[in-house]
């Protein structure tokens, strides 16, 4: 193989997953902290998607965190509605006459949009009771997302600043919408339960590590795709389009198809990404897809080296870790005497500051240690 | 003869300002060609209009031996229509190799999903090779294109420009920053160009002109002032007074 870091990357990956899941079984790891190690390499996954639109591309999307998002609430919408056609079914059963296909329909309503004052079921779940429509939904619903999004964006010249603008609007918009409780997605409820897989009676020991596995498997697969985009004459021209597009036009390369192409890639890659996260997080609101979730994407990117996919995969893992430790009340805080130092607070400030720093000082981040840049 | 290309009365303002003002401009299929003028006459205007960057008010751009126009078509399918452009300043893509360069270049089909089933064969891997010869750059095949010197970047793009066959060359101040030897050189190679395609060549050194010992044209406020040798356009009482006047 022409990329011994692919090589690489994929045996310390296997080697992770493995490690945790021995540890796992040994108790030496709790299962909510072997959800947090499957929820980070998610992270890395969407870390990848976005230094493949953002480090190579040079299209610095704010947005990606909303097709994230998105393909949270497609796999959601399916464990929330057949989980709860499973209560609904059992608690029915203990009634004199057989319940009728209506009256599950009316429970699984109720249930489900009670806490926004409703029990009909929306269209937009009008596929929700199918696996395979609603796996195909995650891939099609944020993907044609960006298609349009991208199309009318990328037809229109809209590059630099004024693009970031506009993916942050996208993602803001779909956040208020989601934030409605007539969008039929809970409103700020979001959907939750998530966690819980229909069908499969094993504890959460045991999901958490098979979803551990799941989250490895994609991010290696991941990794596989981006390293082949990133590398040959494709990878030559996205990053030349980075560098100077006007130059590959006049190459005879049609510059709007390339970004579309990857723009929609990335977003199918971060749909995927969500839809093996959320079951790990368990519960999933229109507030992820704030537009400060997307900011955080390329924070990781930054610190962890644009332009190298593995410096984007530590980035995220190392950011997203520290930062579950810090805001999880397990740093000890600082005394000063006159103020005391609560990471909780602080640790924004220290990521900020380091971005700042990392920008200024170390363009290359994390991934510039390892290796010679591009 | 045909023309390759054909401008026929165009115009264009930015802001009022009149930058070609009934243009109107033809071309051999093999001819080499100076456009000279002085400063603001429209000649990076009018080589903006040829390769679909800017768009005329009015007039017509045809293209080929069924002519087509050209005004209609982005600037990647002008440019994959044939025609080739080089930049007074050297534009190549510094962070990648000289021979990514000149593989990114080379004829063949550009389509995204084309180009990432992509795999370079042997004789498109001697082809670059036989370019980077051509140009002087076959030591340097490996080298990142950032650390070449000026002149060796000026003619990596002329290797990139080979590279995409063109059947129109458009050069923008090829002669600019070169030594005396280089001119040479780039004289040659550009009468050796025009045998077989169209190369026009925009230049305000007189003297670079008069080597290529070619048709020329002279632009002034956006349209054509005089046409025929080099001799005949510098006895025009109003080319003289053009660039003499004032």
């Amino acid at each position: 193989m022409r990329h011994p870091s692919v090589l690489i990357f994929l045996s310390c990956l296997a080697l992770f997953t493995v490690a945790v899941t021995v540890m796992a079984q040994a108790g030496m790891v709790s299962t909510s902290f072997v959800k947090t190690l499957g929820m980070t390499l998610c992270l890395c996954l969407v870390a990848l998607a976005m230094d493949l639109i953002w480090g190579y591309a040079g299209i610095l999307s704010l947005g990606h965190f909303a097709f994230f998002g998105l393909g949270g609430y497609m796999i959601g919408m399916w464990l929330m509605y057949a989980r709860t056609e499973g209560i609904v079914v059992q608690s029915l059963a203990g009634s004199p006459l057989p319940a009728t296909p209506e009256e599950i329909r009316q429970g699984i309503g109720t249930q489900i949009f009670g806490v926004v004052g409703g029990s009909d079921i929306p269209w937009v779940w009008s596929f929700a009771h199918s696996l395979p429509l609603q796996l195909l939904l995650v891939v099609l619903v944020p993907g044609l997302l960006a298609l349009v999004f991208g199309w009318l964006a990328f037809r229109s010249r809209v590059t630099g600043v004024y693009l970031s603008i506009l993916t942050q609007a996208m993602t803001l918009a779909l956040a208020l919408y989601l934030f409605q409780n007539d969008s039929g997605l809970r409103g700020n409820n979001g959907l939750s339960g998530l966690q819980n897989i229909p069908g499969v009676t094993a504890g959460q020991d045991r999901v958490s590590v098979w979803l551990l596995w799941a989250s490895a498997l994609a991010l290696g697969l991941g990794y596989i795709l981006c390293s082949i985009m990133v590398s040959g004459k494709f990878g030559s021209v996205i990053r030349a389009i980075r560098d100077d597009e006007q130059r590959v036009r006049f190459l005879g390369y049609p510059v709007e198809g390339y970004k579309l192409f990857v723009f929609t890639l990335t977003a199918i890659i971060a749909a995927i990404a969500g839809a093996l996260y959320y079951p790990q997080a368990g519960i999933i609101n229109p507030t992820e897809l704030m537009p400060i979730a997307s900011i955080y994407l390329a924070v990781w990117v930054a610190i962890g080296g644009r332009g190298r996919l593995y410096g984007a995969v530590i980035g995220a893992a190392v950011v997203s870790l520290l930062s579950s430790w810090f805001t999880g009340g397990r740093a000890p805080s600082i005394p000063l005497g006159f103020y005391t130092i609560n990471w909780v607070d602080w640790w924004q400030v220290l990521l900020g500051l380091t971005f700042v720093l990392v920008t200024l000082l170390a363009p290359g981040g994390i991934g510039a240690l390892f290796g010679r840049g591009r | 003869m045909s023309a390759l290309l054909e401008v026929r009365g165009v115009s264009v303002s930015f802001d009022g300002f009149r930058a070609i003002n009934n243009l109107s401009f033809a071309i051999g299929t093999a001819e080499l060609r100076a456009v000279i003028g002085p400063n603001g006459a429209g000649k990076t205007t009018f080589m903006d209009i040829v390769t679909g960057k800017t768009r005329p008010d009015s007039g017509e751009v045809l293209f080929g031996e069924v002519p087509r126009s050209l005004l209609r078509m982005s600037e990647a399918q002008i440019a994959r229509a044939g025609v080739g452009r080089k930049f007074q300043r050297p534009t190549v893509f510094e962070n990648q190799s000289v021979f990514d360069n000149i593989m990114m270049a080379l004829k063949k089909p550009r389509g995204p999903f084309s180009v990432l089933r992509f795999r370079a064969s042997k004789s498109d891997r001697t082809r670059v090779r036989e370019l980077a010869d051509e140009v002087g750059l076959a030591p340097h095949l490996d080298r990142i294109s950032g650390e070449l010197s000026h002149g060796q970047k000026q003619w990596l793009e002329i290797g990139m420009l080979l590279a995409q066959e063109p059947r129109l060359l458009l050069v923008d101040e090829p002669a600019a920053g070169m030594t005396l030897g280089e001119r040479e050189h780039t004289t040659e190679l550009l009468t050796r160009l025009a045998r077989t395609r169209a190369v026009v060549v925009v230049e305000h050194d007189m003297e670079f002109v008069r080597r290529l010992n070619c048709k020329v044209t002279v632009l002034h406020e956006g349209s054509v002032l005089a046409e025929g040798s080099l001799d005949h356009v510098t006895a025009d009482a109003r080319v003289i007074e053009v660039y003499l006047g004032r």
